[in-house]
């Protein structure tokens, strides 16, 4: 978690949002996961069916898709409450991991809602490496 | 027989007052930033008008049970929120919401404005849910819901 909470450190320090790169986000969390399991390398193809799989812990969110749509390029729309949704890529919303701080906290609160326990640094690593090569 | 008309009619402008105060419930200026950032991350950020303080403090004690959904947020930040939402509550009885934790979308007020929805429109996939403002209130996130502003999907009537 050392890199990760650097970041947020940085993210925290720094009164306006710290903006960083998709891929320097995704490379802090490759790192963190390097660390726990040597060898790691992030896979957007992994990215890719962590994305499309249905956890189904939660009933009206079994999957990232359940608000996201089938397409990270596209605008979703949140499943309970009917508000519009962004894309989540980069390619269509160049604001998206962009925001350290920003990103861990949707990471939290989506994971623990749709897998029902935190991502780990390796599916964060992956996941981002799919929304920015994998499409 | 004058004196009878001016009464009716100021009864019938004081009748009126509370939905021409409805049609515009702007953010309220001493907003945190975080009123967007949290309460508006997942729907509309509600007007806090819209439901009273008792009921915004039992949201507010729940947030780890939020219709549903994992709301929790650090203390620091729940606090924050709690004070501009009790600052900014409703104060009449029509405001005060069913259900635990409270629903703005079962306030008396909000039954009776909404009265005339069909039920086609509140089961349109693109409505979803009673608080889903903006799908009809096309200037909501403005905080604006004047009666022209209105198009309601799925209705046989507009």
């Amino acid at each position: 978690m050392k890199i990760p909470l650097l970041l947020l450190a940085l993210a925290t320090a720094i009164p306006a949002a710290w903006a960083a790169t998709p891929r320097e986000l995704a490379d802090a969390y490759a790192a963190e996961a390097a660390r726990l399991s040597p060898g790691f390398k992030p896979s957007p193809q992994r990215g890719a069916g962590f994305y499309a799989k249905r956890f189904a812990v939660s009933d009206k969110m079994p999957a990232c898709t359940s608000c996201h749509t089938d397409s990270p390029l596209q605008a979703g729309r949140h499943a309970v409450t009917g508000k519009a949704i962004k894309p989540l890529a980069p390619r269509a919303d160049a604001a998206r991991f962009s925001d350290p701080a920003k990103t861990e906290k949707w990471f939290r609160r989506n994971c623990t809602e749709v897998l029902g326990r935190e991502c780990s640094a390796a599916e964060k690593a992956d996941f981002i490496h799919f929304m920015t090569e994998g499409l | 027989m004058r004196t009878a008309l001016t009464i009716l009619l100021a009864g019938a402008a004081l009748a009126l007052l509370p939905a021409a105060q409805a049609d515009s419930l702007p953010v309220p200026a001493d907003a945190p930033p975080s009123f967007q950032a949290e309460c508006g991350g997942c729907h509309l950020p509600f007007p806090p008008a819209l439901l009273t303080a008792p009921d915004w403090k039992r949201v507010m004690a729940t947030l780890d049970k939020h219709y549903g959904d994992n709301a929790s947020l650090d203390e620091k930040t729940r606090r924050e929120l709690e004070a501009f939402l009790l600052r900014n509550a409703a104060t009449r009885s029509r405001m005060a919401g069913e259900g635990d934790p409270p629903r703005l979308t079962r306030t008396e007020w909000f039954q009776r404005e909404h009265r005339k929805v069909p039920a086609t429109a509140w089961r349109d996939a693109r409505v979803n849910s009673p608080a889903n403002c903006a799908a009809c209130h096309t200037r909501a996130e403005q905080g604006s819901y004047r009666e022209g502003e209105i198009v309601v999907p799925n209705s046989p009537k507009r």
